[in-house]
């Protein structure tokens, strides 16, 4: 799918300001909630701009069918699922290719930082639901999968965090949101391991050429580590209290 | 005594580096010692590991687990044990070495949905855990309520030397039995059971308090006398929350309850 420059005036003014007032490296506010879920070993909820998710692990658990259990490590599974109502127009509940793609993105974007090898002959089911989808969705599905795993005591070598960045109006900009994905030049989500700045997920639609891919991926780093912090205030706030909280992150 | 530091820490954390051996929930990288799991990392002369506040039931042998039957086969009874793997309990080990599937039937032993007290005598990365209810204590739980908790908190709520469990037992005048894997059986009337288990729960959610022996003993309004009895409950030291085997006392008290009432329950 090629993506078609739309009207720049709008999407980035004179003053270097996005259509939503953003700056070009500028994050959307980012807000994570753990534990969110009663039924699911753990959970997350993240709201990244107007993007409303939703994450549950479930596991480790006994594999059915029995069959698909692997005899040395757990099996990782996935499934990113758009709810009807997250989009303007009625999204059909059927999974469509999209979302069969971005849920094998998910997996392995997840499955480097997670130690299956502590846990053979078991599945770890991730589910992560779109309440409401506002562009960028499959990297914050990663932040808050990769949250809800940790919320479920699965070890873990390190967290996950996502980002992405993008070529809108021929600026590269920080953050994409729907509107700049849908008009905008290219799309460039990343996903890292914050510890060891290892890459686990990285797509490009679009063209970049090599000084505004080098730019991207920078700032989608940085990005990256803003939302970590967000996850590591939420996951400690959530176990040890706010005011341990504000100790453990300082 | 050396000093141990103590921190908040979330997976991918360095807990500790250089010449440190790495002990639970921790992994080697490098000379680096990293949290694999959210939880306290504590850090002594030289070993440095992490206490989880969350996570599955991962058996260990010599562990007392609850558990409840869900299926059976030929030759063995199959266990809900709370854990990732379904626990296995031999029929031999229950009907004798001449077990024989044409003459004995494994439903006059146990039912699916019995509740069993058992022990994990085996267990590996290539089998599921082997159970056996051969010993004091062990055996099918013929009633009680039976309350969940995250098997995490299952040091906490034993506490140092008991003191958390008999405070429960004394305030609510009932008898507890706590696997290791989480799950806890409480015999009583009704209305003291489901005290206690209001006590459970208060110690599975309040697990990380400095003061949670005293929020229980208030709440199950124990006289002054009692508490004395049971205070000396700090805040849960290294070896409370990682060697409960040595807090089994009152474990043990608890176990033999069951034998008692077999006996009698026994024609």
């Amino acid at each position: 799918m090629g993506k078609q420059g739309g009207d720049s005036s709008s999407l980035i003014n004179a003053e270097g300001l996005r259509h939503d007032g953003r700056k070009l490296d500028e994050l959307r506010p980012v807000k994570i909630q753990v534990g969110i879920l009663k039924n699911a070993d753990g959970s997350a909820f993240i709201q990244f701009g107007k993007n409303k998710i939703m994450a549950g692990v479930y596991g480790p658990k006994e594999v059915h069918p029995k069959h698909n259990a692997l005899p040395d490590r757990g099996l990782l599974r996935c499934r990113y699922h758009m709810s009807p109502f997250s989009t303007d127009e009625r999204k059909n509940p059927a999974p469509s290719r999209r979302e069969i793609e971005i849920s094998k993105v998910i997996r392995e974007a997840l499955q480097p930082s997670l130690m299956l090898e502590d846990y053979p002959r078991t599945a770890i089911d991730v589910y992560v639901e779109i309440l409401q989808s506002d562009g960028g969705s499959r990297c914050a599905s990663i932040c808050a999968a990769s949250v809800a795993l940790a919320d479920a005591g699965i070890n873990m070598r390190d967290l996950v965090v996502a980002c992405a960045a993008g070529k809108v109006a021929g600026q590269v900009v920080l953050d994409v949101d729907d509107t700049e994905d849908k008009e905008g030049q290219a799309d460039l989500p990343i996903a890292i391991m914050p510890s060891t700045n290892e890459v686990t997920l990285l797509q490009l639609d679009g063209q970049l050429n090599p000084e505004e891919f080098g730019r991207g991926f920078n700032w989608a780093l940085e990005g990256c580590r803003k939302v970590y912090q967000l996850q590591r205030e939420a996951l400690i706030g959530r176990y040890f209290g706010e005011g341990e909280m504000r100790e453990a992150v300082q | 005594m050396p000093e141990v530091k103590r921190r908040y820490v979330i997976p991918g954390e360095v807990v500790a580096r250089g010449n440190v051996r790495a002990d639970l929930n921790v992994v080697r990288v490098g000379d680096k010692i990293v949290a694999t799991r959210v939880g306290m990392a504590e850090v002594g002369h030289d070993t440095a590991r992490v206490v989880p506040l969350s996570g599955p039931y991962i058996p260990r042998i010599d562990d007392l687990v609850v558990g409840k039957i869900v299926d059976y086969s030929a030759f063995a009874w199959e266990g809900d044990i709370n854990s990732c793997f379904f626990g296995i309990l031999p029929a031999a080990s229950v009907f004798g070495r001449d077990y024989s599937p044409a003459k004995d039937s494994l439903t006059d032993k146990l039912k699916v949905g019995d509740m069993i007290a058992a022990r994990i005598i085996a267990f590996d990365r290539t089998r599921d855990p082997l159970l056996s209810i051969s010993g004091p204590g062990l055996g099918r739980i013929p009633k009680g309520y039976a309350v969940k908790i995250s098997p995490a908190k299952v040091p906490r709520l034993i506490g140092k030397k008991g003191s958390m469990i008999k405070s429960i037992e004394v305030g609510t005048h009932c008898r507890m039995l706590i696997g290791q894997n989480g799950v806890v059986i409480i015999v009583g009337a009704t209305e003291d059971a489901q005290k206690a288990a209001a006590a459970v729960n208060l110690v599975e959610q309040e697990a990380h308090s400095a003061d949670l022996i005293e929020k229980v003993q208030s709440m199950l309004g124990l006289t002054v006398a009692q508490k004395e009895e049971f205070n000396g409950e700090e805040k849960p030291t290294p070896e409370a929350s990682q060697t409960p085997a040595e807090n089994s006392e009152s474990l043990e008290q608890a176990e033999t309850i069951y034998n008692e009432e077999e006996e009698a329950d026994e024609p």
